[in-house]
């Protein structure tokens, strides 16, 4: 089994109206269906709660209001997930429910 | 056994490499665990016999020979692996690779439908897996594939290790896709395929027309899936496409070397059995219900193929099966051979009417042949100035020789 990261990805306007709302049926659903392979999730406040720490290259941190890289499409949530190979990954990544959109990326693995 | 002619060993092994790499390669993969031992292992494998074929004899069954050699040795680098990272358990299947499998091919189970699904996986990128499928299925070198698409060694080098890196690190699985996505992984295969056929039978650049040796490992690649997949009418309408794109092939250019366009060619030329195959084939693909888009276009070449004369072309039926590719597979590209297609089957003032109005598209921008048909047209029209900058236009926009020169040639053929 190899472990993924399913990054969930709203548009920024729905991720603002949505928030505070509490779990869709969909999502319980999903998470119903799926349970044996999520090892992990949770639903994110919206990017304009979101604080950037970045290296200023000189030993100190800035620290600034928003999400890290500006973009329409922000996080709104993920999923740990364990599968078989990136094809059943997959499969579970299209049984989500919301968001425009998700990217799976495999997690390293030590060698 | 006797010894053996070096030469008749370097063709035998020549003859397994082209025609047996793809099983050899995809039967190791299994016992190797990862591609990259595997194409180790098999190298080395097509390595040692060249090296002992001369005393031993070449064997009843090459590819049983090499795929026993490689897997043995696939076994060795892994245990060497394990041995210097000490910290690895001994492999499951060393055991049962250990003892001498049987020299019988039947007993190799043929594993290049998986090779050729991981090669194809939706996962990569496009360019990848060409790349991918012409080094591990084909098993052309880094340095063929970067010269068949025109790239720099080290740029393709680095496109396959990323590719392979992919493979290995998100879990890319080596088998056959399930019965829900096969059709449409099968059509993400043939997608593959088909331009490595095309990019070899018109090459993007250079002297010649075609890339022969391209365009037939696209043709044997659309044939090995024909074989592993022979109920498929998807692939068998890629098999009939390439068939009857192919067997035009040599009335293409004429002894100098030029360009002649289909309406000019002498059809004695044209190879009559791969018609015949192919539209047998067209036959079977088009018992699909919706048919395949392939399946759709060897239908429009079979047209072109069974005319006595160009004079005779059916551009009607030309004209109903481009709408049917249209509403498939609603591409710019259809859409100027459709509009193509209206010009002969209705009129030019029609079809050049279609063809300006794609003048907006921005995916036809740098595309020559929308100027080059546009230039046809205009010059059937007798708007020659017209004509003459559409020419000069397609002539900016084509990197191939041949069909340079062959543009050169309408362009002074208006001014005279």
């Amino acid at each position: 089994m190899s472990k993924y990261l399913i990054m969930i990805f709203q548009d920024e306007v729905v991720s603002i109206e949505d928030a505070g709302e509490s779990v869709s049926a969909d999502y319980v659903a999903f998470m119903q269906r799926r349970g044996a392979h999520l090892l992990n999730g949770a639903a994110l406040e919206p990017p304009e709660t979101a604080t950037t720490v970045r290296r200023d290259g000189s030993g100190g941190f800035s620290v600034t209001d928003g999400p890290f890289a500006e973009s329409k499409e922000t996080l709104g949530g993920y999923y740990l997930i364990e599968a078989a190979d990136l094809d059943e990954a997959l499969e579970i990544a299209k049984e989500i429910p919301a968001g425009i959109g998700v990217e799976v990326r495999p997690v390293r693995v030590a060698s | 056994m006797p010894p053996v002619a070096s030469s008749e060993v370097a063709a035998a092994v020549a003859n397994a490499h082209r025609h047996e790499w793809a099983f050899v390669l995809a039967a190791t993969v299994r016992v190797a665990g990862d591609i990259d031992t595997a194409e180790e292992a098999v190298q080395d494998a097509y390595a040692s016999a060249l090296a002992t074929w001369g005393s031993r004899g070449i064997p009843a069954n090459p590819a049983a020979w090499l795929t026993v050699t490689a897997r043995r040795r696939a076994v060795d680098i892994r245990r060497r692996a394990a041995t210097a990272q000490r910290a690895l358990p001994k492999l499951l299947d060393l055991q049962e690779s250990d003892h001498e499998p049987a020299h019988d091919a039947q007993e190799i189970p043929d594993d290049r439908l998986r090779l050729i699904f991981t090669c194809c996986h939706p996962a990569l990128a496009l360019d990848a897996q060409v790349a991918l499928t012409l080094r591990l299925v084909c098993g052309l070198s880094t340095a063929d594939v970067a010269r068949a698409f025109v790239v720099q060694e080290a740029t393709m080098a680095a496109r396959i290790t990323r590719a392979k890196k992919k493979i290995a690190s998100a879990h890319i699985p080596y088998r056959v896709p399930g019965a829900v996505e096969l059709r449409e992984r099968v059509d993400g295969v043939l997608t593959v395929i088909f331009l490595v056929y095309t990019t070899g039978h018109t090459a993007p650049s250079g002297a010649n027309l075609m890339r022969r040796d391209l365009a037939e490992r696209g043709h044997e690649l659309a044939r090995m899936l024909r074989v592993l997949l022979p109920g498929n009418r998807d692939v068998a309408g890629l098999l009939a496409l390439v068939l009857l794109t192919d067997a035009r092939s040599d009335a293409r250019v004429d002894e100098g070397h030029d360009l002649v366009l289909m309406q000019d060619q002498d059809r004695t030329k044209w190879d009559r059995p791969a018609i015949e195959e192919g539209v047998e084939l067209v036959g079977e693909a088009l018992q699909l219900r919706p048919p395949g888009r392939f399946a759709i276009m060897a239908a429009i070449a079979a047209v072109h193929d069974e005319s006595q004369q160009w004079s005779d072309t059916d551009w009607q039926e030309i004209l109903g099966l481009y709408e049917l590719l249209l509403e498939k597979w609603p591409s710019p590209i259809v859409k100027l051979n459709w509009a193509i297609a209206l010009g002969f089957a209705v009129g030019y003032v029609e079809g050049l009417a279609e063809l300006d109005a794609l003048g907006a598209e921005p995916q036809l921008a740098r595309y020559p042949y929308l100027a080059a048909a546009r230039a046809d047209f205009l010059a059937h029209l007798g708007r020659l100035d017209e004509a003459r900058l559409a020419f000069e236009e397609a002539l900016i926009l084509t990197d191939n020789h041949t069909e340079r020169t062959f543009l050169r040639r309408r362009l002074s053929g208006l001014q005279a």
